[in-house]
Protein backbone atom coordinates (compact mmCIF):
# COMPACT_ATOMS: atom_id res chain seq x y z
CA UNK A 1 0.00 0.00 0.00
CA UNK A 2 0.92 3.61 -0.73
CA UNK A 3 1.03 6.02 2.18
CA UNK A 4 -1.46 7.89 0.49
CA UNK A 5 -3.56 4.56 -0.05
CA UNK A 6 -3.28 4.54 4.04
CA UNK A 7 -3.78 8.22 4.47
CA UNK A 8 -7.25 8.08 2.59
CA UNK A 9 -8.47 4.94 4.53
CA UNK A 10 -6.69 6.72 8.05
CA UNK A 11 -8.72 10.16 7.48
CA UNK A 12 -12.49 8.96 7.71
CA UNK A 13 -11.17 6.81 10.88
CA UNK A 14 -9.56 9.82 12.78
CA UNK A 15 -12.63 11.92 11.59
CA UNK A 16 -14.73 9.84 13.78
CA UNK A 17 -13.54 10.84 16.67
CA UNK A 18 -12.82 14.80 16.00
CA UNK A 19 -13.98 16.79 19.07
CA UNK A 20 -17.13 18.96 17.32
CA UNK A 21 -14.73 22.23 17.51
CA UNK A 22 -12.53 20.54 15.39
CA UNK A 23 -13.24 21.04 11.45
CA UNK A 24 -12.07 18.47 9.43
CA UNK A 25 -9.85 20.98 6.83
CA UNK A 26 -7.73 20.59 9.87
CA UNK A 27 -6.37 17.06 9.54
CA UNK A 28 -3.36 16.66 7.33
CA UNK A 29 -0.46 14.63 7.02
CA UNK A 30 1.28 16.52 9.76
CA UNK A 31 -1.14 16.70 12.25
CA UNK A 32 -0.53 16.04 15.97
CA UNK A 33 -3.06 13.76 16.88
CA UNK A 34 -3.93 15.40 20.56
CA UNK A 35 -2.08 18.19 20.66
CA UNK A 36 -3.26 19.77 17.17
CA UNK A 37 -6.47 18.13 16.65
CA UNK A 38 -7.09 17.75 20.68
CA UNK A 39 -8.30 14.17 20.42
CA UNK A 40 -8.34 12.96 23.85
CA UNK A 41 -6.51 9.28 25.24
CA UNK A 42 -9.11 7.51 25.39
CA UNK A 43 -10.06 8.58 21.16
CA UNK A 44 -6.89 7.74 20.59
CA UNK A 45 -7.18 4.30 21.83
CA UNK A 46 -10.04 4.03 19.68
CA UNK A 47 -8.40 5.16 17.02
CA UNK A 48 -6.14 2.49 17.05
CA UNK A 49 -8.56 -0.24 17.41
CA UNK A 50 -10.07 0.86 14.13
CA UNK A 51 -6.79 0.97 12.68
CA UNK A 52 -6.25 -2.43 13.46
CA UNK A 53 -9.40 -3.76 12.06
CA UNK A 54 -9.32 -1.58 8.90
CA UNK A 55 -6.15 -2.93 7.95
CA UNK A 56 -6.10 -6.16 9.97
CA UNK A 57 -2.57 -5.29 12.30
CA UNK A 58 -1.89 -5.30 15.54
CA UNK A 59 -0.38 -2.83 17.82
CA UNK A 60 1.88 -3.41 20.45
CA UNK A 61 2.52 -0.73 23.50
CA UNK A 62 5.51 0.34 22.47
CA UNK A 63 4.17 1.17 19.13
CA UNK A 64 1.78 3.62 20.73
CA UNK A 65 4.49 5.57 22.40
CA UNK A 66 5.94 6.47 18.80
CA UNK A 67 2.39 7.83 17.54
CA UNK A 68 2.33 11.18 17.22
CA UNK A 69 1.10 12.78 14.34
CA UNK A 70 -0.81 11.63 11.26
CA UNK A 71 2.59 10.54 9.33
CA UNK A 72 3.40 8.40 12.40
CA UNK A 73 0.05 6.08 12.13
CA UNK A 74 0.72 6.31 7.77
CA UNK A 75 4.60 4.78 9.34
CA UNK A 76 3.41 2.33 11.73
CA UNK A 77 0.69 0.89 9.18
CA UNK A 78 3.14 0.77 6.47
CA UNK A 79 5.66 -0.95 8.26
CA UNK A 80 2.79 -3.81 9.45
CA UNK A 81 0.89 -4.02 6.48
CA UNK A 82 4.60 -4.87 4.63
CA UNK B 1 -4.18 -9.64 45.22
CA UNK B 2 -7.06 -9.79 47.92
CA UNK B 3 -10.07 -8.04 47.72
CA UNK B 4 -9.13 -6.03 50.29
CA UNK B 5 -6.19 -4.43 48.19
CA UNK B 6 -8.48 -3.85 45.75
CA UNK B 7 -10.22 -1.24 48.13
CA UNK B 8 -7.43 -0.35 49.80
CA UNK B 9 -6.31 0.97 46.72
CA UNK B 10 -8.96 3.06 45.75
CA UNK B 11 -8.46 6.87 45.17
CA UNK B 12 -11.96 8.44 46.57
CA UNK B 13 -13.31 8.41 50.19
CA UNK B 14 -16.41 9.80 52.50
CA UNK B 15 -19.19 10.93 50.72
CA UNK B 16 -18.17 10.07 47.47
CA UNK B 17 -17.02 6.23 48.11
CA UNK B 18 -19.63 3.91 45.99
CA UNK B 19 -18.04 0.23 47.05
CA UNK B 20 -18.22 -1.83 50.12
CA UNK B 21 -17.49 -4.86 49.03
CA UNK B 22 -15.86 -7.22 45.96
CA UNK B 23 -17.99 -10.35 45.46
CA UNK B 24 -15.83 -11.94 42.98
CA UNK B 25 -13.22 -10.97 40.41
CA UNK B 26 -11.51 -12.46 37.91
CA UNK B 27 -9.71 -11.45 33.95
CA UNK B 28 -13.22 -11.29 32.50
CA UNK B 29 -15.70 -9.87 34.94
CA UNK B 30 -15.96 -8.32 38.59
CA UNK B 31 -19.12 -8.17 40.84
CA UNK B 32 -19.30 -5.88 43.88
CA UNK B 33 -21.68 -4.35 46.12
CA UNK B 34 -22.77 -0.95 47.91
CA UNK B 35 -25.63 0.23 50.53
CA UNK B 36 -26.62 3.37 49.97
CA UNK B 37 -26.50 5.15 53.05
CA UNK B 38 -29.79 7.08 53.98
CA UNK B 39 -28.12 10.35 55.24
CA UNK B 40 -26.05 10.43 51.98
CA UNK B 41 -25.78 14.30 51.31
CA UNK B 42 -27.45 13.92 47.32
CA UNK B 43 -31.01 12.66 49.33
CA UNK B 44 -31.34 16.46 50.69
CA UNK B 45 -31.57 17.79 47.50
CA UNK B 46 -32.61 14.77 44.88
CA UNK B 47 -35.53 15.31 45.11
CA UNK B 48 -37.43 18.11 47.40
CA UNK B 49 -39.05 15.78 50.11
CA UNK B 50 -38.83 12.84 47.78
CA UNK B 51 -34.81 11.38 48.47
CA UNK B 52 -34.06 9.00 45.27
CA UNK B 53 -30.57 8.13 44.15
CA UNK B 54 -29.46 10.23 41.18
CA UNK B 55 -28.77 8.40 37.86
CA UNK B 56 -25.22 10.17 38.02
CA UNK B 57 -24.41 8.76 41.14
CA UNK B 58 -26.18 5.14 39.97
CA UNK B 59 -23.28 5.66 37.42
CA UNK B 60 -20.82 6.56 39.37
CA UNK B 61 -21.24 3.33 41.58
CA UNK B 62 -20.90 1.21 38.50
CA UNK B 63 -17.75 3.03 37.59
CA UNK B 64 -16.13 2.80 40.88
CA UNK B 65 -16.67 -1.07 40.82
CA UNK B 66 -16.76 -2.02 37.53
CA UNK B 67 -14.14 -0.14 35.98
CA UNK B 68 -11.64 1.66 38.99
CA UNK B 69 -12.13 -1.88 41.25
CA UNK B 70 -11.55 -4.11 38.39
CA UNK B 71 -9.17 -1.83 36.74
CA UNK B 72 -6.81 -1.86 39.95
CA UNK B 73 -7.47 -5.80 39.55
CA UNK B 74 -6.30 -6.00 35.66
CA UNK B 75 -2.98 -3.77 36.21
CA UNK B 76 -2.12 -5.88 39.21
CA UNK B 77 1.14 -7.26 37.64
CA UNK B 78 2.06 -3.14 37.65
CA UNK B 79 2.58 -1.58 40.24
CA UNK B 80 -0.27 0.91 41.01
CA UNK B 81 1.39 4.32 42.28
CA UNK B 82 -0.32 7.33 43.72
CA UNK B 83 0.48 9.32 40.60
CA UNK B 84 -2.41 6.84 38.76
CA UNK B 85 -5.12 8.57 38.29
CA UNK B 86 -8.72 7.07 36.83
CA UNK B 87 -10.58 9.18 34.18
CA UNK B 88 -13.96 7.69 33.16
CA UNK B 89 -14.27 8.99 29.11
CA UNK B 90 -17.49 7.41 27.77
CA UNK B 91 -20.99 6.31 29.38
CA UNK B 92 -24.03 4.90 27.77
CA UNK B 93 -26.45 4.16 30.28
CA UNK B 94 -30.14 2.88 30.68
CA UNK B 95 -32.06 3.50 33.98
CA UNK B 96 -35.24 0.88 34.50
CA UNK B 97 -35.83 1.15 38.13
CA UNK B 98 -35.42 3.52 41.21
CA UNK B 99 -33.25 3.33 43.97
CA UNK B 100 -34.38 4.36 47.53
CA UNK B 101 -32.58 5.31 50.52
CA UNK B 102 -30.96 2.40 51.97
CA UNK B 103 -30.86 -0.31 49.36
CA UNK B 104 -28.29 -2.54 48.62
CA UNK B 105 -27.46 -2.77 44.94
CA UNK B 106 -24.77 -5.27 43.16
CA UNK B 107 -22.68 -4.07 40.40
CA UNK B 108 -21.81 -6.51 37.75
CA UNK B 109 -18.92 -5.88 34.81
CA UNK B 110 -17.79 -7.63 31.89
CA UNK B 111 -14.64 -6.70 30.43
CA UNK B 112 -15.45 -5.83 26.51
CA UNK B 113 -11.84 -4.83 26.19
CA UNK B 114 -8.60 -3.74 27.93
CA UNK B 115 -6.07 -2.36 25.55
CA UNK B 116 -3.37 0.71 25.53
CA UNK B 117 -4.74 1.70 29.47
CA UNK B 118 -8.02 2.01 28.09
CA UNK B 119 -10.68 -0.38 29.81
CA UNK B 120 -14.56 -0.64 27.98
CA UNK B 121 -17.37 -2.65 29.71
CA UNK B 122 -20.45 -3.57 29.83
CA UNK B 123 -21.91 -3.03 33.89
CA UNK B 124 -25.22 -4.00 34.57
CA UNK B 125 -26.61 -2.79 38.31
CA UNK B 126 -29.43 -4.96 40.31
CA UNK B 127 -31.03 -4.87 43.80
CA UNK B 128 -31.64 -7.31 46.07
CA UNK B 129 -34.77 -8.57 44.68
CA UNK B 130 -32.17 -9.29 41.24
CA UNK B 131 -34.04 -6.69 39.28
CA UNK B 132 -32.20 -4.82 36.48
CA UNK B 133 -32.04 -1.10 37.81
CA UNK B 134 -29.40 0.41 35.18
CA UNK B 135 -27.49 -1.29 32.18
CA UNK B 136 -24.78 0.42 30.01
CA UNK B 137 -21.23 0.55 28.11
CA UNK B 138 -18.59 2.48 30.44
CA UNK B 139 -15.00 3.48 29.25
CA UNK B 140 -11.76 4.61 31.43
CA UNK B 141 -8.47 5.62 31.23
CA UNK B 142 -5.74 4.90 33.73
CA UNK B 143 -3.48 7.27 33.48
CA UNK B 144 -0.05 8.60 34.84
CA UNK B 145 0.24 12.31 35.86
CA UNK B 146 2.60 13.29 33.20
CA UNK B 147 -0.06 12.16 30.85
CA UNK B 148 -3.58 13.80 31.92
CA UNK B 149 -6.07 14.23 28.74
Amino acid sequence: MTSEEIYSQLQPIITTYLPEDVSINEINIESDLTRELNINSAHLVDIILDIEDAFNIEFKNDDIEKLRTVNDAVSLIKQKTL
Amino acid sequence: MTYKDILDSLPYSEPFLFVDEILSVSEEAIKGTYTFQPDAFFYRGHFKGNPVTPGVILTECMAQIGLVCFGIYLLREETISKKTTFALSSNEMEFYIPVYPGEKITVVSEKIYFRFQKLKCKVRLMNEKKELIALGTLSGMILNANNLK
